[in-house]
């Protein structure tokens, strides 16, 4: 069973279209980055998954209909919209109590051992604590959920790159097991390159890329190419090009390796790079449509 | 490969974290709890005025010997007059209180958490909209009058304490005091004058208050007076009558006749009181108000599942 299936997927704000006509297929196990420009639809995406708006076309997160099922699905599902909503009025210890209380599957012990790592008080007032220190808490809170998919719309939006890192660090050691689905929103692309299993480009409401990482090394390649065998280079058809260091840096999208070797040193783009090629060509197609 | 439906169990139910069956009333308490530990002002108003009324109260007790000494303690109306005037009062403004808090509460219920985007966080837990707009219902429902009834009923205990060791002092006896408060029945007055008369009775009126919590989206306050002033004013206008608004009054300040069928002046826990609780059952004012309350209820419930935080 797919964890996430999505079939012709829409949303509209008045005249504004946010999704226009998504699918996607996500199975369990794998940990997707969701990366688009501001105003992309990704966010109205992560809603429609987490039963937070109505939509229009065909949605099963688990098997189940979010907007109709939305508290059912949250014993399997977490997500940290992003870090300013935990209530500011919680005392750390109420938190912990609540979650308890309410969820079926929030084991207590583990979430004490997780902020034990940190240096977060127990009697503590989330709105004394400092943005880095609520970002440690939700994510320990959520880890300490045994949940089958957990989404994460710009988890670390604010953050200093040491938490950025920490966050990350810790999602993948203490929380991935390769049975649990993660979705990842964030524009700070390059810090979820290693961590990701599939990518997905969406832009104005469209999904503009989406595969895995695999498919991403063998497919895309960057070629640093020297100042004489440009005109090679580009008769290859680059989908981008840019300067760097004195040098012409293309990115090809399905041509040989072996071909390109020649050319210069080759390398897998990063998702950044990759993403600026992708979108500049979508949006210039957008422009000239 | 095994159907799917063979598979999950065993995948997810992983040793150790035998997900423990949460029964249905456990998030409910727990969404009330919450509201306690959020809403603070809900015990802390009352306990507050009911220790700024002891003060006073303490002042004005001294005095109290020389009061009893120039009546004629066989005239028990006018004892009660003269010496049940404070425990009335306290009565009268812990109801006030109890108003007060219900419904600067029920105002903000459902708005606050819309307006600090902490609804995402409740809405990623597993709790139904339909729990947590009872649990919010119930603050003003069972909990405020619950609180407010234990605090009046402490405090009026402590006033006779008082009294009693000041007439004792006084080398007098407390025994007509205990006597014409007759403390027992006082106490349960005020609990059926407040659940009849200030929860059940003004019930549509904290459900829609409710309901433009979870509506508005700036300004509850004005979204929940202006409507209900702007229709009596054009009752006014048009018609020059203010049924309307004298509707309003009489939900509001809970007048009930009903409740009671005790003259004017008599004050609801005077235990002179006769109580009608089977005229005010009847009434079709009640049922008709209940209904009421339960649409805008099931309304502000539709509301928190669709809007969007703020």
């Amino acid at each position: 069973m797919a964890c996430i299936e999505a079939r012709g997927l829409r949303k509209s704000f008045g005249t504004t279209i946010a999704l226009d006509g998504i699918d996607l297929r996500i199975e369990e196990g794998r940990i997707l980055g969701l990366v688009g420009p501001n105003g992309a639809g990704k966010t109205t995406a992560l809603n429609a998954i987490l039963g937070l708006i109505p939509y229009q076309g065909k949605l099963r997160v688990l098997g189940r209909d979010p907007w109709t099922e939305r508290d059912c699905l949250m014993r399997d599902v977490c997500f940290i919209a992003d870090v300013a909503v935990l209530p500011r009025w919680m005392r750390v210890s109420q938190a912990l109590e609540f979650l308890a209380g309410v969820h079926p599957r929030f084991d207590r012990t583990k979430a004490e051992a997780l902020l034990a790592k940190t240096t977060i008080e127990r009697h503590r007032r989330v709105r004394e604590l400092s943005k880095g220190m609520v970002a440690q808490l939700h994510l320990a809170l959520v880890m300490a959920i045994d949940a089958r998919l957990l989404v994460l719309d710009e988890p670390t939006l604010g953050l200093d790159i040491l938490y950025r890192k920490q966050f990350y660090d810790s999602m993948l050691n203490d929380y991935f097991d390769r049975s649990r689905t993660i979705v990842v929103t964030t524009h700070q692309v390059e810090e979820i390159q290693n961590v990701l299993t599939d990518l997905v480009f969406i832009d104005r409401g469209r999904i503009v890329l989406n595969c895995s990482m695999e498919e991403i090394e063998a497919r895309y390649a960057e070629v640093q190419v020297k100042p004489e065998q440009v005109a090679a280079a580009r008769a290859l058809q680059p989908i981008n090009e840019r300067q760097g260091l004195g040098r012409n840096i293309l990115l090809f999208d399905g041509v040989d390796r072996r071909q390109l070797a020649v050319l210069g040193e080759t390398r897998t783009p990063s998702i950044s790079d990759l993403f600026v090629a992708v979108m500049g060509n979508h949006s210039s197609q957008g422009a000239a449509r | 490969m095994n159907t799917p439906s063979d598979n999950l169990p065993r995948v997810f139910d992983s040793p150790g974290i035998a997900p423990a069956m949460i029964s249905a009333t456990r998030p409910f308490y727990w969404s009330v709890r919450r509201e306690l530990w959020e809403n603070r002002f809900i015990y802390i108003a009352p306990l507050a005025a009911a220790a700024v009324f002891l003060v006073g109260f303490l002042i004005s007790v001294i005095g109290l010997p020389g009061k009893v000494r120039g009546l004629s303690t066989l005239d028990l109306m006018h004892y009660r007059e003269v010496i049940a005037t404070p425990y009335d009062i306290m009565s009268g403004s812990m109801m006030l209180i109890g108003l007060l808090v219900s419904v600067f509460y029920c105002l903000d219920a459902l708005y606050g958490e819309r307006r600090d985007r902490s609804i995402l966080f409740w809405k990623s837990l597993p709790v139904s909209d339909l729990t947590t707009v009872l649990a919010k219902a119930s603050i003003p429902f069972v909990v405020v009058p619950l609180v407010t009834f234990a605090i009046g009923v402490a405090t009026h205990f402590l006033m006779l304490l008082l009294s009693s060791a000041i007439l004792l002092g006084g080398g007098m006896s407390a025994a007509a005091l205990w006597k014409s408060i007759s403390f027992f029945r006082m106490s349960l007055l005020l609990l059926y004058h407040l659940f009849t008369a200030h929860t059940l009775w003004p019930a549509p009126i904290y459900c829609w208050m409710l309901l433009v919590s979870a509506w508005a989206r700036r300004a509850p306050f004005l979204w929940a007076v202006l409507p209900p002033v702007a229709i009596a004013g054009l009752e006014e206008i048009a018609f020059h009558t203010s049924h309307f608004a004298a509707m309003l009054g009489e939900r509001f300040i809970g007048s009930a006749s009903t409740t009671s069928s005790t003259g004017p002046g008599i004050f609801p826990t005077n235990p002179m009181t006769h109580i009608t609780p089977v005229e005010y059952l009847a009434s079709p004012g009640l049922w008709i108000g209940l209904l009421v309350s339960v649409a805008f209820l099931a309304a502000a419930v539709r509301l928190r599942h669709s809007r969007e935080p703020l």
